[in-house]
């Protein structure tokens, strides 16, 4: 950080190139990349790096999540719901990291014209709300499904005969570029539905937590998600599915061998062998069965969060379901329960409501009541549109974009399937056309010596950009952030982006953030930079990490608690610590950066402060 | 003939009338099952009798006529006329005969000859069921034998007319001849720790919270405001702890007579822990449940009893603040919905982001 003093972080202009990543600029669409042409706008305002989504430097390809997501947003926020005081949220990929600006609406008049049309529009979709969920889930579903089935294959010697008898008068080749550019749209329709109730979400959970607020001034966070939280939700899904694996497992004589196989570390080897291995026996294969039915469709789940191509699903990568059974696996040998108390949970819950409830008058009662359906009518959305959007649909999209990766190295035109990756949404396309068009014309592609030394150039480049970690903020922070996004999904608040601009010059050993799970624990910590590293971490520990993903529930029942660095109360991250008892502190901003694995912490879940107790080796 | 003492356990001591709110209190708490230190109540009639046998109805009532309630100079030569006039008139012999048998019967129940007790006095008005009266009268503590109940019987009597009570009354438009004393007689708890809870917080009213102060031996300190207390925070609806503040407990009091100096490494460490916390805040949640609204108790942890019996309530009353205060739901009824949602959101600074900031309370719509 190299901000001149403490009323504002560093310009873009100002950010140092990590060594090696000079022309970083060059990879990422233009509008993506702060310029000279919009500097002083840019330097206006407000940016915190988006690390919830991309918690490290994204690829080239993989800038397309940023255009897609934050054309949603902008499109469902400022121009079909109108909502009051928000519009978009602006978006720049900085050495690699990906940064955004909320725009807020300041002028009264203008709010009043817009909450005019919020409350029509907005209104709607409450008044219908189950209705209409349905059929996104249908839209949804018939998005990913069309993604599905479009193909990539290699370019042939000759058009085949069909083209002929059919009298098609169009060459098969014209299909890589129609299905590309299918892809890519389908990619941008998943984001647009994922926005399409996602404002109007957070509003309705918001009202209802203000009138809590208002009723019980001290009331905790954790405690009005409590009583809006559902039991059965799709986001537990994956997990669950491990859970009874395990207990398959248990059933029939397998524990031991899971057991053996948690003991040598985790790798896609180890996944084959031990799969093999149940294949030889009946049970065995009674068990497989059982695991090749929960693989489709809930092992299409990302280990992180499917932000970026180089992210493994459970199926793409098998170790890692099978790591979690194996824990729970465990857990079932010790003689502990591992399902999870729905039964308690929903009990819990009524009985939270029952007790707010009673202390309410009449009058509030009722409006208690009014705002509770409505937050409860919403929240599923909210807890389970990831499961279509981030792991379905990526899964299928960052797939079927390896098999053109394919088609380019059977081309000649790259080495290996994810290179493809080195090439932006717009390049890839230019790309695609120079590989038909030569084809076509029947000489060698034109451009692949330039594009392959150009990949290498930026294999060098990414390299560099991830060896390090994203400053949490840029530009001149607002003086009050009102952004129902920034301050609900990201955990950025007035109060957090002070505390960074007073941490910005250096050490401390106390970290504050959002409380995202109840409780107060102290342990040891891990500070994991990726999922790749979930098989570091050890019972007992803290952990620490840029992001948490639902998928990694299976590590959450050994760690004791959980920071991140970015992240609010809504954020998955802190939905699945309150469902797993686990004391939280998201959004902390630093937590990855200023955190060593060893040092003993106390992570308060209560008030969101984290306290350095011990060093490491201490 | 006359009952001037009631036990605590009988339902006679269940007449607001006749006892006032703190034996009420008792006596309910008592019923209900919740721990309470034995002991009973000297009715009002008691007290009516005591102005009536030594006629001294007209004394108070030409002596108040004199009080001014703009010139505190009055309240004092007040006092001073009707603690002569009260001081020299005898408790009527049938009052003090059964306050005798009924402290015989209540050493007896607790094994003791002369068992130490508190008296208290628990005031009862036909208009003062919202007024608290708090910390306006006396309470003594570590009574021991008859005669010297007897004697803080009659000094409760007395004060009914002190010039602080005067200018309490004289702020709530409260006539004091209508003002009866009842005595509460209980025995004394030997306090390691003692305090006061709350079932709403007092500081923001939110009545999801329990509110905790205690310091080390007898309440007086803690209610006296001679040491700051421990302060613990409990969530109602979920009952855990979620603030524990140390406090600085210079002084206890072993018994009732006089503080003493606590050592240095006492001061500042906790005087509860989190089970008692705990315990002690479900038993506020029972009370409240019984009594239909936010209490204000007072509480002690007994050190001769053992663990799981040793926590005392030693006195409840509807907490006053903020049950006077009237209160509406968030949101404007007549709006509508959508208005409601409108101007919740883009209100950033009111959004969730973190628990227990105290922040809250805003009213929209």
């Amino acid at each position: 950080m190299s901000a001149t003093d403490n009323s504002r972080f560093p310009f873009f202009n100002e950010a140092r190139t990590p060594e090696g990543a000079e022309g970083w600029e060059s990879m990422y669409p233009y509008f993506l990349v702060p310029s000279e042409e919009t500097r002083e706008e840019e330097n206006s305002r407000f940016w915190f790096a988006d690390t919830m989504h991309w918690s490290r430097a994204v690829h080239p390809f993989d800038s397309i999540g940023a255009e897609a997501v934050y054309l949603g947003a902008g499109q469902n926020s400022t121009r079909i719901f109108a909502l009051p005081t928000a519009l978009g949220l602006d978006v720049r990929v900085v050495n690699g990291y990906v940064y955004i600006s909320p725009i807020a609406v300041t002028d009264p008049e203008e709010i009043s014209r817009r909450a005019e049309l919020f409350q029509k529009r907005a209104g709607y979709y409450y008044a219908n709300w189950d209705e209409l969920y349905g059929r996104w889930k249908e839209k949804l579903l018939a998005a990913i499904a069309s993604m599905r089935e479009l193909t990539f294959a290699p370019l042939p010697e000759f058009d085949p005969i069909e083209v002929v008898t059919e009298a098609r008068g169009r060459s098969v080749s014209w299909d890589l570029i129609e299905n590309y550019h299918r892809l890519t749209d389908g990619f941008f329709l998943i984001w647009q539905y994922h926005f399409e109730f996602l404002n109007l979400g957070y509003g309705g959970y918001i009202t209802f937590f203000q009138f809590c607020r208002q009723a019980f001034p001290q009331i905790s966070e954790q405690n009005v998600a409590r009583m809006v939280a559902g039991v059965d939700v799709l986001a537990f899904r994956p997990d669950d599915e491990l859970r009874g694996l395990a207990a398959l497992a248990a059933e029939l004589g397998l524990a031991d061998r899971f057991a053996a196989y948690s003991a040598s570390p985790a790798s896609p080897a180890s996944a084959a062998a031990l799969l093999d291995e149940l294949a030889g026996t009946e049970n065995g294969q009674t068990w497989l069965k059982a695991f090749e039915k929960a693989k489709d469709p809930w092992f299409n789940y990302f280990a992180e969060y499917g932000f970026t191509h180089d992210q493994d699903t459970w199926a793409g990568n098998l170790s890692i379901p099978l790591t979690g059974i194996a824990r729970y696996a465990a857990k079932i040998q010790a003689g502990e329960d591992i399902s999870r108390p729905v039964a308690r949970l929903r009990e819990e819950r009524d009985r939270l409501v029952a007790e707010y409830r009673a202390l309410l008058t009449e009058d509030e009662a009722r409006q208690f009541d009014e705002l509770l359906n409505l937050a409860r009518t919403v929240f599923p959305y909210i807890e389970e549109h990831n499961i279509y959007v981030e792991h379905w649909a990526h899964a299928v999209f960052w797939e079927k974009v390896r098999e053109l990766g394919d088609v380019l190295v059977a081309a000649g035109f790259i080495r290996e399937r994810d290179d493809v990756f080195h090439l932006n949404r717009f390049e890839l396309d230019t790309v695609l056309f120079d590989v038909v068009e030569s084809w076509a014309i029947g000489v060698p592609a034109r451009g692949s010596k330039r594009w392959q030394a150009e990949i290498e150039r930026r294999r060098g480049i990414m390299a560099a950009l991830r060896s390090e970690l994203a400053p949490p903020a840029y530009g001149i922070p607002p003086e009050q952030v009102t952004d129902p996004f920034a301050v609900m999904n990201y955990g950025v608040t007035t109060e957090r982006v002070q505390e960074w601009l007073g941490a910005a010059d250096g050490g401390d050993s106390r970290l504050t953030g959002i409380p995202g799970g109840p409780g107060v624990v102290e342990g040891v910590v891990r500070v994991l930079r990726t999922e790749h590293d979930l098989g570091l971490l050890q019972p007992g520990e803290i952990l620490v990490a840029p992001i948490t993903a639902p998928s990694w529930a299976a590590a959450f029942s050994v760690a004791v608690g959980v920071i991140t660095d970015i992240g609010g109360m809504m954020s998955h991250a802190a939905i699945v610590c309150r469902e797993y008892g686990l004391p939280a502190v998201v959004g902390t901003g630093f937590a990855t950066a200023r955190l060593k694995t060893g040092q003993r912490v106390r992570v308060d879940g209560d008030s969101g402060v984290v306290t350095v107790l011990e060093e490491a080796g201490a | 003939m006359t009952s001037y003492t009631v036990p605590f356990d009988s339902a006679a001591c269940r007449d607001a009338r006749e006892v006032g709110g703190k034996a009420l209190g008792l006596a309910e708490m008592t019923a209900a099952g919740l721990p309470v230190a034995p002991g009973f109540t000297v009715t009002a009639a008691a007290y009516r009798d005591f102005l009536d046998e030594n006629g001294l109805h007209d004394d108070v009532r030409r002596v108040l006529g004199r009080v001014d309630p703009d010139d505190p100079a009055t309240f004092e030569a007040a006092e001073r006329e009707l603690a002569e006039l009260l001081g020299r008139a005898p408790l009527p012999a049938a009052v003090a005969a059964q306050v005798r048998r009924a402290y015989a019967e209540l050493s007896a129940r607790v094994g003791l000859d002369e068992v130490s007790v508190a008296v208290r006095s628990s005031a009862t008005a036909e208009d003062s069921a919202g007024d608290s009266f708090a910390g306006e009268f006396e309470t003594w503590v570590d009574v021991v034998g008859a005669d010297d109940v007897l004697a803080h019987v009659h000094r409760c009597y007395l004060s009914v007319f002190t010039g602080r009570v005067f200018s309490y009354a004289a702020e709530r438009d409260i006539d004091l001849r209508s003002v009866e004393m009842a005595v509460v007689v209980q025995k004394t708890v030997r306090a390691r720790s003692a305090g006061v809870m709350f079932t709403l917080d007092p500081i923001t009213g939110d009545r999801s919270r329990i509110v905790l102060e205690s310091s080390w031996g007898l309440g007086l300190s803690v209610v006296g405001g001679e040491v700051t207390p421990d302060r613990y925070e409990v969530d109602k609806v979920g009952l855990t702890l979620d603030k524990r503040v140390p406090g600085d407990k210079r002084v206890e009091y072993r018994s009732g007579d006089r503080p003493v100096p606590v050592p240095e490494d006492r001061r500042t460490r906790l005087c509860l822990d989190d089970d008692e916390v705990l315990a002690l805040a479900a038993l506020g949640r029972r009370l409240e449940k019984l009594q239909g609204g936010p209490q204000d108790i007072e509480f002690a942890v007994d050190e001769d009893l053992p663990r799981d019996s040793n926590l005392v309530l030693l006195q409840c009353r509807p907490e006053t603040v903020w049950s006077r205060v009237k209160r509406a739901p968030a949101f404007d009824a007549g709006a509508g919905l959508m208005t409601w949602v409108t101007s919740s959101i883009g209100t950033g600074d009111r959004m969730p982001t973190r628990a227990g900031d105290g922040e809250g309370g805003h009213r929209h719509g």
